[in-house]
């Protein structure tokens, strides 16, 4: 069915169905996914924005005037103004820096390692990343029962008593790091394992030939020829730490003695007390947040691969 | 090596596949497999497929009561051919689901066993069908306890006007080892000690001589199971019924007050002796619910524990508690306050069946009601295991024979009392628990401190809502 049409005036030529220019036909494919964007991404956004200059509650019966009603920036300057905000900032920066430190070191430390040749090689880096498939619920469910200070594993494994790793402040944190760090470790891991792959011998042989040292071509041909791919794995990784909501809903819960993260805030003004504009502000607020974040790092990236 | 790696994968894969979904079912032990419509339809014969097409859907929490509450539906699919579903989620989220589906005017669920503190909000927002004419018909305002009625059916209270009917009642009460309490060595050692019989508590102040005198962590005993915050109302549940039985208030549920009732030397006094017996919990108790409580309970390491009495059944089963021969249940005690009266209380649990506005099934969901409140099925409901509201069913020896806790039970119907049932129960729920928890659990501050931080907040929220126009 399809014909070439005779050339145009500029002389390039169009492949037409039934009278329709290729352009018209891509467009037409195109268009079921640009509606369904728009409506599932672009209208919520949109909406959602709308909500964070007004005082709604989704729980409440809609009535233009009451619920909604227009308040201007007095939500953004609500949230900002609140000093316990700035804890749940802070908290969630700490765990940010410690959980992607933690798997940026051992994941390509963990890579290093395994680039010697030795046996059960395979097996071990397929056992390795095995954390990573796991549902995140499923996991905060499981290391839930691990931290359980009466009958747990993890004080038992290591001789550590009944140190209360869940609702203790004092911890709880440092309890879903070493989840965070355990779960997505592997992440790292896979995209270093691909950098050093990537590495031509060529350039090791070289500068064996010229006697260069461990620490010289560590830091002269690994480390620069894989920083592209650790800075994707560190802009994931802090994207996903930055949110961080499956894996503490199910170790800590969302109670009051649990880990004061943004992302947890955020569910219980949105969803349990049914603050939906103060959350849409809030969410609005993590979106810039990461959105600068991301850019420092994509800035970076297209730097190393200058 | 490759091949064998390959084979481990796929063999590991499968193992965390089921382990996964091991985890999904691994709410309490008594819960069964949800049963899905298409099950529904294999148990019935092909004689009665051909009469049964219709049906309708309950929405309730996943537990235990949710399937008794199926079980004893059967009987209505045999009077009337219509199918009964009921469609359980998991405690964590129910509240927050149902609520979301109702934003959403959906019609996925005909009736709703919903937490008797949302009525307000469920009515206000006309997500209930008003069943003031038709309670009043049947009269389930004569036959049914007035006290669940009123709880877990009326909004505003006191004005007659009701969105559902008693369907599980349930209260915050407790359970203890016989065999540490009538031990001959530890009653002589609690007496002398304490001046007194060791025994059931017969007051707030004896409960907790009582966990002092067991906590033992040296050798792994714990005073007393009790909950901590899990983020919905696990904390305000427990606290509430120490406030209200030293003589304070949560506020007026009619005027909106709270200064001076929340805040009274009574509510203090009960914040203050929350934050007491929670020294003399088991480690990581801060943030638990019914799962822990049980669990610390049967695992020996608290003689004491309370929790809602829906969650009993798994202590009375001796698969699942090796000290249920063992196990005495008790409501909860009275206590003198500051002021010199004696008062008696139990923070209310249960829900009522609320017939949903946008639902296209109204009338069969009115038959289901019509069929619910009767005595026989009240019956049938109880013997199952379900907690009924019914007054003559209550009464029966045959309810009060059928468990070793249903004598609990019954008192403790006639002490409880709820939380707040205005739409802003749930903000007025967040608030609570983390000023409480702030001092119960992670000791902070004083008890005055928490129970005006907790008045100074709430007034802004009734403030918010309009309550103070």
């Amino acid at each position: 069915m399809f014909r070439r049409s005779e050339k145009n005036k500029k002389g390039s030529s169009q492949i037409h169905y039934h009278g329709m220019r290729d352009t018209t036909l891509v467009r037409l494919f195109i268009l079921p996914t640009i509606i369904l964007l728009i409506f599932v991404n672009i209208f919520p956004l949109l909406w959602s924005l709308f909500l964070s200059f007004s005082d709604y509650s989704a729980k409440m019966v809609d009535e233009w005037g009451k619920n909604p009603v227009m308040v201007g920036g007095k939500n953004y300057s609500n949230i900002l103004s609140n000093p316990d905000i700035w804890i749940r900032f802070f908290t969630t920066a700490k765990y940010v820096i410690l959980s992607v430190g933690g798997e940026m070191i051992l994941g390509f430390g963990l890579a290093l390692l395994l680039q010697l040749d030795f046996k059960g090689k395979g097996l071990l880096t397929t056992l390795l990343i095995l954390p990573m498939t796991m549902s995140p619920v499923i996991v905060g469910l499981m290391w839930r029962l691990f931290y359980n200070p009466n009958w747990g594993m993890f004080n038992f494994l290591l001789g550590l008593g009944r140190i209360d790793w869940i609702s203790d402040p004092a911890r709880n944190l440092y309890s879903i790091v070493i989840v965070d760090i355990w779960m997505w470790t592997p992440f790292v891991l896979l995209l270093s394992i691909a950098g050093l792959s990537a590495i031509p011998k060529y350039l090791y042989e070289a500068a064996e030939i010229d006697r260069a040292s461990w620490w010289f071509k560590f830091t002269r041909i690994t480390l620069p020829m894989v920083y592209p791919l650790l800075l994707v794995a560190l802009i994931f990784r802090t994207m996903e730490a930055f949110k961080i909501f499956d894996l503490p809903m199910g170790i800590t819960g969302r109670g009051a003695m649990a880990p004061p993260l943004l992302a947890m805030y955020l569910y219980n003004i949105s969803f349990v007390t049914w603050k939906t504009s103060l959350g849409s502000s809030l969410g609005y607020i993590m979106l810039i947040i990461i959105i600068a974040i991301t850019n420092i790092f994509i800035k970076y990236l297209n730097r190393a691969k200058q | 090596m490759k091949k064998l790696s390959l084979l481990l994968v796929t063999l590991l894969i499968i193992i965390s596949t089921i382990t996964s979904l091991a985890f999904n079912g691994c709410a309490p032990a008594e819960v069964e497999e949800e049963t899905t419509p298409a099950e529904v339809e294999e148990e019935t014969t092909p004689a009665e497929e051909v009469e049964v097409e219709q049906f309708i859907t309950i929405h309730w929490a996943q537990w235990a009561p949710a399937d008794y509450l199926e079980k004893v539906s059967e009987g209505f699919t045999a009077e009337t051919g219509i199918k009964v579903i009921v469609e359980q989620t998991p405690w964590e989220t129910f509240v927050q689901k149902y609520n979301t589906e109702m934003i959403a005017h959906s019609d996925a669920w005909d009736i709703i066993v919903g937490d008797s503190q949302d009525i307000g909000n469920m009515a206000v927002n006309g997500h209930y069908v008003d069943l003031t004419d038709w309670i009043i018909e049947h009269e389930v305002d004569k036959t049914f306890t007035p006290a669940s009625l009123t709880y877990f059916a009326e909004y505003p209270k006191g004005a007659g006007k009701y969105y559902a009917v008693p369907c599980e009642g349930d209260a915050l009460a407790w359970a203890y080892r016989k065999d540490l309490f009538e031990d001959p060595a530890n009653m002589a050692a609690f007496e002398d000690e304490y001046g007194y019989e060791l025994g059931i508590p017969t007051s707030w102040d004896m409960l907790k001589d009582i966990a002092e005198f067991f906590h033992d962590p040296d050798n792994d005993l714990y005073g007393v199971a009790i909950y901590g915050d899990n983020g919905y109302d696990s904390l305000a549940m427990f606290a509430e019924q120490c406030i209200w039985a030293f003589g304070g208030e949560l506020g007026d549920y009619s005027t909106y007050e709270v200064d001076g009732l929340l805040n009274s030397e009574g509510a203090i006094a009960g914040i203050q002796y929350y934050h007491d017996l929670f020294k003399f919990v088991p480690p990581g108790f801060g943030s638990a619910f019914y799962l822990e409580t049980n669990d610390g309970f049967v695992s020996g390491i608290a003689p004491m524990s309370c929790n809602y009495l829906a969650f009993f059944p798994g202590l009375a089963n001796k698969e699942t508690n090796p000290y249920a021969d063992d196990t005495g249940y008790f409501a909860c005690p009275p206590q003198v306050g500051p002021d010199g009266v004696e008062r008696q209380f139990a923070a209310l649990g249960g829900q009522g069946a609320s017939i949903v506005t946008y639902s296209k099934k109204q009338d069969l969901a009115y038959q289901w009601l019509e069929w619910f409140v009767k005595s026989e099925t009240q019956m049938e409901w109880a013997k199952l295991g379900g907690y009924t509201c019914h007054a003559e069913t209550l009464e029966s020896d045959e309810f009060i024979n059928a468990t070793p806790y249903n004598p609990t039970f019954k008192e403790s119907m006639e002490i409880f009392k709820d939380w707040w049932a205005c739409p802003e129960y749930d903000e007025l729920l967040r608030t609570f628990s983390e000023t409480i928890a702030g001092y119960v659990v992670g000791d902070q501050g004083t008890a005055e401190e928490a129970a005006n931080k907790c008045v100074e907040q709430w007034e802004s929220i009734f403030e918010a809502a309009g309550y103070y126009d």
